[in-house]
C-alpha cells in the first residue's frame, strides 16, 4: 500500500502544486521521486510528530494541502492533541497518513502496533477516517482525501498486501464498496485486513453460508445508508478490523445500531471481530499476530460460522 | 493598503493603558482569571500590531498579511483588547467577553473573529503553527512575516522545542517568537518549576538569532520587531522581560493574580492607577 501511496502522490503532485508532504523521519527512498519532482514541497520534520502536525496546520493556513506521513501509531497517538486542536478545532484540512496500520509492524512489538488509532481519532469532531482495503483503494482514497475540505486520516497497511480489486474503484469517503454479493451474512471489513475477510467470505460460501463482503473503508462518517439496508436484510452483520475491539469499526457500528434500534426494528445481529483488550507481549510477524488475535481468515470463518449457526438455530426454534 | 503605522511611543503607551483598563474590567465583570498573564503581554501586542506587523483591519484575511499567532491563549483578554483598539472589531464586543455564547471565549475560539489567526489554549501549539505558516510563505516566496507570542511557562512543553529545532534547520528568518518572560507560571516561579535559566542561551543554542528586551519598553520592542528579518538567515527569538500583572501596583509580580478576580474596590484602584499613568 505504501508504494501505491507514494506513486499516486507523485502523480497527484503533477496535477496540482499545493501538496506539501511532511514526513517524520520515515520513508527513506520511498519518496525520492516525489522529492525530486517537488523539491520545495517535501519536508522531513524529524522524529517530532507533534511539531509535524502543528506545522501542517500552519501550512494549511498558508494555503497548502499538507500531508503528514509516518507510522500509524506515531501519526495519531503521539500527537493526538495537535490533531484535535491545530487540525480539527482550527479547521485545517490536513491529511494524516498512518502507515503500518494494525499489526503491520507486529514484529517491532506493541510500541508499533496500532490498535487504538481508529478509536481515538473517531472521538474527534470533523475528521474523516479512511482505511483502504488494498493498493487500488489507496489510490482512490488519496484522490478523495485531496478533494475533501476537512481533515482526513488515511490508514494504510505496509507493503505487498493481496489485492481485492483489479483496478481503482469509484471511491467516495463514506461510501462502502461491494466486493462480493451474498444474502445471509454480511461482512463489513475495513482496511488492510480485508483480503483475509475476502478469503473467509469465500470459505463461508463453500460451506453453504451465503456471504456478502463490503469494503467498509470509511470508519467516520459511517455509510449509514448501507448499514440500514444491511441490518434489515441479513441475519448476521460482522465487522472485521485489524484494530482493538474497543472503539474502532465494531464500536462505531454498535453505537449506530443502538441508536437505530430506538428508531426502528433492526433484524440482524452484530458480531464484531478485532483484537482482544490485551497487549501482545510476544514477537512474530503480522500473520502470526493475526492468528494470535483470531483475525486470520480461518479464525474469521470459524467465529462467523459458530455465531451464525447459533443465531440461525434460535431463529428456527422461534419460527416453529 | 496595509501599512505599519508610525505612531509616537507616547500614543502607544496610552493604547496600552487603555487595553489594561479593559482587561481589568473584563476580568471583573466576567469573573475570569489570568489577569496577571494578560497584563504582562499587553505592550508586546501593542508593539506588534502598531509597529511589527503589516496588517489591515479592513482586510483581515488578505493572503499577503503578516500574522501573529497568540500561543498563550489564556491571556486572550489582552489579545481581544488590542485587536479591538487596532480596529479589527468593535470595542463594544469586549463587553461580551467570557459571557454565554460569546465569540470572545476565555481562550481564543477557532475562526471566531477577524484578527484571531489561531485558536489556542492548550500550551505549546502556537510555535508549530507559526513554523507552518512561515514555511508556507517561504515556499510561495511571499515576504509576509509571522510572530508567535508564547509564555515562559509554555517553554515547559516539549513541542515548543521540536518547533524550535525545525525553524533554524529550514532558515525560517521570516519567523519570530516573542517570549513573554514574566518569570511566573500558574503555580510558581518559572525558573523553579523547571530549569528555565539562561532562556536566551537556550534559544541561541537551538539556532535562533536572539535579542533580550524590556517587554514593557515600546522602543525596544519596536526596534526588535522592525529589525526582522535580521540578515542572519535565522528565525528570531525575542526574550521580552516582563512583569506579571504589569501596570497595577498591587498586582505586579504577585502570582495570586494568575487566578484571582479583582473586587470592585480593587478595580477602582487599578483603573485610577492606569488612568494617572
Amino acid at each position: 500500500m505504501r508504494n501505491a501511496f507514494a506513486d499516486e502522490l507523485l502523480k497527484q503532485s503533477k496535477l496540482r502544486d499545493d501538496i506539501v508532504l511532511v514526513v517524520a523521519d520515515i520513508g527513506n527512498r520511498l519518496f525520492d521521486p516525489f522529492k525530486e519532482a517537488n523539491p520545495n514541497n517535501f519536508y522531513n520534520a524529524g522524529v517530532a510528530e507533534a511539531n509535524a502536525i502543528g506545522m501542517a496546520a500552519g501550512l494549511s493556513m498558508g494555503g497548502f494541502k499538507p500531508i503528514v506521513y509516518t507510522i500509524a501509531t506515531f501519526a495519531t497517538a503521539r500527537c493526538f492533541e495537535q490533531i484535535k486542536v491545530d487540525v480539527c478545532y482550527n479547521g485545517n484540512p490536513v491529511i494524516i497518513v498512518g502507515v503500518g496500520g494494525g499489526f503491520s509492524y507486529a514484529g517491532n512489538g506493541a510500541t508499533h502496533h496500532s490498535f487504538e488509532d481508529l478509536a481515538i481519532l473517531r472521538s474527534l469532531p470533523e475528521i474523516s477516517i479512511v482505511a483502504p482495503a488494498d493498493s487500488y483503494e489507496v489510490r482512490g482514497a488519496l484522490r478523495a482525501a485531496l478533494r475533501h475540505d476537512k481533515p482526513v486520516y488515511l490508514r494504510l497497511g505496509k507493503k505487498n498486501e493481496p489485492l481485492v480489486h483489479d483496478s481503482v474503484p469509484n471511491f467516495s469517503i463514506g461510501k462502502s464498496i461491494s466486493l462480493k454479493w451474498g444474502y445471509e451474512v454480511c461482512i463489513l471489513s475495513t482496511g488492510n485486513i480485508t483480503p483475509e475477510a475476502m478469503v473467509a467470505a469465500e470459505m463461508l460460501e463453500t460451506q453453504g453460508i451465503s456471504t456478502e463482503l463490503m469494503s467498509f473503508h470509511t470508519i467516520k462518517p459511517l455509510d449509514r445508508e448501507y448499514l440500514e439496508e444491511a441490518f434489515n436484510k441479513f441475519r448476521l452483520v460482522v465487522t472485521v478490523e485489524e484494530h482493538g475491539i474497543i472503539g474502532g469499526l465494531g464500536g462505531a457500528v454498535s453505537e449506530w445500531k443502538a441508536a437505530e434500534e430506538l428508531r426502528s426494528e433492526v433484524t440482524a445481529k452484530l458480531l464484531s471481530l478485532g483484537a482482544i483488550d490485551r497487549f501482545m507481549r510476544r514477537g512474530g510477524n503480522q500473520a502470526h499476530a493475526r492468528k494470535h488475535f483470531g483475525l486470520d481468515s480461518e479464525s474469521i470463518r470459524g467465529r462467523i460460522t459458530e455465531v451464525y449457526e447459533k443465531t440461525y438455530q434460535s431463529e428456527l426454534r422461534v419460527s416453529f | 493598503m496595509m501599512t505599519t503605522m508610525e505612531v509616537a511611543n507616547s500614543q502607544l503607551e496610552r493604547f496600552a493603558s487603555k487595553a489594561r483598563k479593559e482587561i481589568v474590567r473584563m476580568s471583573f465583570e466576567s469573573k475570569s482569571p489570568h489577569l496577571g498573564s494578560s497584563l504582562s503581554v499587553v505592550d508586546i501586542l501593542i508593539a506588534a500590531y502598531w509597529s511589527g506587523l503589516n496588517v489591515d483591519p479592513e482586510n483581515p484575511y488578505d493572503e499577503g498579511r503578516d500574522r501573529l499567532i497568540f500561543s498563550k491563549g489564556h491571556a486572550a483578554a489582552a489579545l481581544y483588547s488590542v485587536l479591538a483598539l487596532r480596529g479589527f472589531f468593535s470595542i463594544d464586543l469586549l463587553d461580551t467577553y467570557a459571557r454565554e455564547d460569546t465569540l470572545l471565549g476565555e481562550h481564543p475560539i477557532a475562526n471566531a473573529l477577524p484578527g484571531l489567526e489561531a485558536a489556542t489554549g492548550s500550551l505549546g501549539h502556537g510555535l508549530s503553527i507559526g513554523v507552518g505558516v512561515a514555511l508556507a510563505n517561504k515556499i510561495k516566496n511571499n515576504n509576509a512575516k509571522t510572530i508567535v507570542v508564547i509564555s515562559d511557562g509554555e517553554c515547559n512543553e516539549g513541542s515548543v522545542w521540536e518547533a524550535a529545532m525545525f525553524a533554524p534547520a529550514h532558515d525560517l528568518d521570516n519567523l519570530m517568537v516573542v517570549v513573554d518572560f514574566n518569570k511566573w507560571q500558574a503555580t510558581g516561579r518559572s525558573r523553579e518549576v523547571l530549569s528555565l535559566d539562561s532562556l536566551e542561551e537556550k534559544w541561541k543554542a537551538f539556532g535562533w538569532s536572539t535579542y533580550e528586551v524590556n517587554g514593557h519598553d515600546m522602543s525596544e520592542l519596536a526596534d526588535a520587531m522592525n529589525y526582522f528579518p535580521d540578515n542572519s538567515c535565522k528565525p528570531i527569538a525575542v526574550i521580552a522581560h516582563t512583569v506579571k500583572g504589569k501596570g497595577v501596583s498591587f498586582m505586579e509580580d504577585d502570582n495570586n493574580w494568575h487566578y484571582r478576580i479583582p473586587t470592585e474596590d480593587e478595580v477602582g484602584k487599578a483603573i485610577l492607577e492606569l488612568t494617572i499613568k
